[in-house]
């Protein structure tokens, strides 16, 4: 073996983010602690998250293939949702630096540890073999475990903290399961080599080591289903999106969830699409139940941070219709939907971190009452984002349902979208409710708005790409098209 | 005989797992866990591969699971408490457990498994820890430093949650003990020998 056959130029983004992460904790580390916290880390992210970007993009599509001896797998599909994975961790970043400073938060560990984590999600969005998929999603969970608690002298935080963990490993337990049952019955680990083997089985009526493969895909649906949140693996999901410090809550309510949806697509369409069949039922059901479960429950919460939780898994459920369509359409629906929810998410908890100041937590819903009079911009880009979510037109978040509406209709299960049309119009409600709030009750609290440049600059920015991506969303489609195209 | 000294390790490995979350004392449990290490270990010797035999005992029972005996050691649990609900979810949770064993187990048996061929079993002279060395830095470069990066965060985040820095406490900064000089420490003062005593 040569160094050449490694191909190690596939994974230069990954590299430069470890280097990167490792300089900038060494550098945190020999800096004297200050008062107003580590702005120098800060910054030094922000260049790290931006390098690392402009090297995906520039590098997109190209040396596609296996690379590191099959354990890194690079395609475009990759490089769209690495693009969008440093692009959500990077606003993450700018509309938590406020919030931090203010509770002397703003430490250098706080952004190297989201570094390590978007790290994990980089390495579970290119992995090649089971191997890599169970060591990416361990580096993706384990720096947010110690996220969620990072405030330790919260206690809510630390009892999410702890069920998060518990879950979490539950979860990889699952997953491993089903992973070594996968791997007893086709003797590989390699995800292209498990594909074959499992067509040859499937095309061969083996049935009894058929039996195997769909019992090691139930536990492996369940495993992601878990990481997803999706009904029933959701108990964790609200408890910890509410106990989380808001910055934490925004963290991982967008860029762990593309790595999970990457993790769904490696495995569910790479290794195991021969037994689409299979899977197919058992997506539709954990579909069905996150839609009802989650609009239906979002609508009695009064805290906003849970009930954009219970929003979360609503979505999930809309994301796993669009799985289910299967077909290129139905995938690339499926990923142009995770997308635009994680653009509408960073919004929506960016919102409440604007919102929130030193000593004061904007976690319930009622904080929205009479945004309108103290700031109208920023309750117009709130508005944007909750009929975005609700699925209104002109704005991204219709088409997102429209797209994954059309396969599911395409794949021939009219029943399936007239429900989540249905519970579409549940959900509504309660985005409605937060529109209303914000437009026609009195304002309780009215001292003013002041966001920090960044901060404002960046939330319109973000309220409105959901305007224009709706108005021309066009282009994102057909990205999204084009990058699962075989 | 093989098969018989592979039972009966198993046998202890079972026994030693169960005892480990059903001892009421966590001194005992932590030094069942030990137990079921070694027996572990034996199985992996079992197996031919002595090289990860040798690293478990090393690695689990001499570092960590002595440093996990301290804490067991240090730290007051009150195992009342911690046991209240085990008494009372132990039916319902052994029925579930029971029944999705039974069930996973008329799904699938061994017979499921046999689609492809068996690695064939390596002549006595395989040097197995040379074998890793060959493929560790090569074959499994990535995994292999992922696994590394996993364990730093490991360190970055214990530290992180654990580290506090109290104002107002007495430490010692070795480096300012380092720099200090002589003309920090040390006064000299001219101190008259003899003096002028007026006498009474």
């Amino acid at each position: 073996m040569t160094f050449a056959m490694l191909k190690i130029a596939a994974a230069g983004p990954e590299i430069l983010v470890l280097v990167g992460t490792c300089a900038i904790l060494m550098v945190d580390v020999f800096r004297s602690p200050r008062e107003g916290g580590s702005t120098l880390a800060y910054w030094l992210t922000l260049l790290l998250l931006l390098a690392g970007g402009v090297l995906t993009v520039l590098g997109f599509g190209q040396n596609a293939g296996l690379a590191l001896n099959g354990y890194f797998l690079k395609d475009s599909l990759g490089d769209l949702l690495k693009v969008f994975i440093y692009l959500a961790t990077f606003v993450t970043f700018v509309y938590s630096r406020e919030y931090l400073r203010e509770r002397g938060l703003l430490k250098g560990e706080f952004f190297v540890l989201g570094l390590f984590s978007m790290l994990g999600m980089l390495v579970l969005v290119s992995a090649g073999s089971f191997l890599t998929i169970f060591l990416g999603l361990e580096l993706l969970s384990l720096p947010l475990y110690a996220m969620v608690a990072f405030d330790r002298d919260s206690a809510v935080a630390s009892e999410a903290a702890m069920k998060y963990f518990v879950m979490g490993a539950i979860a990889t337990g699952m997953l491993l399961y089903g992973m070594s049952m996968l791997y007893g019955a086709t003797g590989s680990l390699d995800l292209a080599q498990v594909s074959a083997a499992v067509h040859q089985v499937v095309a061969g009526h083996a049935d009894q080591q058929q039996l195997v493969l769909v019992f090691g895909t139930v536990f492996v649906v369940v495993g992601v289903a878990f990481k997803l949140g999706a009904v029933p693996f959701h108990m964790w999901l609200p408890d910890v999106y509410q106990g989380s410090p808001t910055p934490v809550t925004l963290f991982l309510s967008a860029a762990p969830k593309l790595a999970a949806f990457a993790m769904l697509m490696r495995l569910l369409m790479g290794a195991l699409e021969p037994l689409v069949g299979q899977w197919q039922q058992m997506i539709a059901v954990l579909a069905v139940l996150s839609m009802v479960v989650g609009n239906v429950v979002a609508i009695s919460q009064t805290n906003i941070k849970r009930m954009l939780g219970y929003s979360a898994i609503a979505h999930v459920g809309f994301l796993f219709l669009g799985m289910m369509a299967s077909e290129p359409q139905g995938y690339s629906a499926a990923l142009f939907y995770m997308i635009t929810y994680s653009m509408m998410s960073l919004g929506s908890l960016g919102m409440v971190l604007l919102l929130s100041r030193a000593g004061f937590e904007a976690e319930r819903v009622e904080d929205f009452k009479g945004l309108n009079e103290r700031s109208p911009w920023f309750a117009a880009m709130m508005a944007i984002i909750m009929l975005s979510m609700a699925g209104a037109p002109p704005f991204i978040g219709f088409w997102a349902k429209w797209e994954v509406l059309r396969a599911v209709v395409f794949a021939g299960q009219v029943w399936l979208a007239i429900l989540a049309v249905f519970f579409s119009i549940i959900g509504a409600w309660y985005y409605l409710r937060v529109v209303w709030f914000m437009y026609f009750e009195k304002a309780r609290d009215v001292t003013p708005l002041v966001p920090t440049v960044g901060m404002g600059a960046m939330i319109s920015v973000n309220g409105l790409a959901l305007l224009c991506l709706g108005v021309f969303p066009g282009s994102l489609m057909a990205v999204c098209l084009m990058v699962l195209s075989r | 005989m093989e098969t018989f000294v592979f039972y009966v390790f198993s046998t202890i490995l079972m026994v030693a797992a169960v005892a480990v979350i059903t001892v009421r004392n966590a001194v005992q449990a932590a030094l069942s866990l030990v137990l079921v290490f070694f027996t572990s270990a034996a199985l992996w010797v079992l197996l031919e591969a002595e090289f990860l035999a040798v690293t478990l005992v090393v690695v689990y029972v001499g570092a960590v699971m002595v440093l996990f005996l301290f804490v067991v050691m240090m730290i007051d649990t009150n195992t009342a408490i911690l046991r209240e609900g085990f008494t009372k979810y132990l039916p319902i949770g052994l029925l579930v457990a029971v029944v999705m064993a039974a069930e996973m187990l008329m799904v699938v048996g061994s017979q499921s498994f046999g689609g492809h061929a068996l690695p064939l079993p390596h002549p006595a002279s395989y040097d197995n820890t040379a074998e890793l060395g060959a493929v560790l830095y090569t074959t499994y470069v990535y995994p292999f430093e992922i696994a590394s990066v996993i364990l730093l965060v490991a360190i970055v985040a214990a530290i992180s949650l654990t580290l506090r820095r109290r104002q107002g406490i007495k430490r010692q900064d070795p480096a300012q003990q380092v720099a200090v000089r002589r003309e920090d420490r040390v006064r000299l003062v001219q101190v008259p020998t003899v003096r002028d005593i007026p006498l009474p």
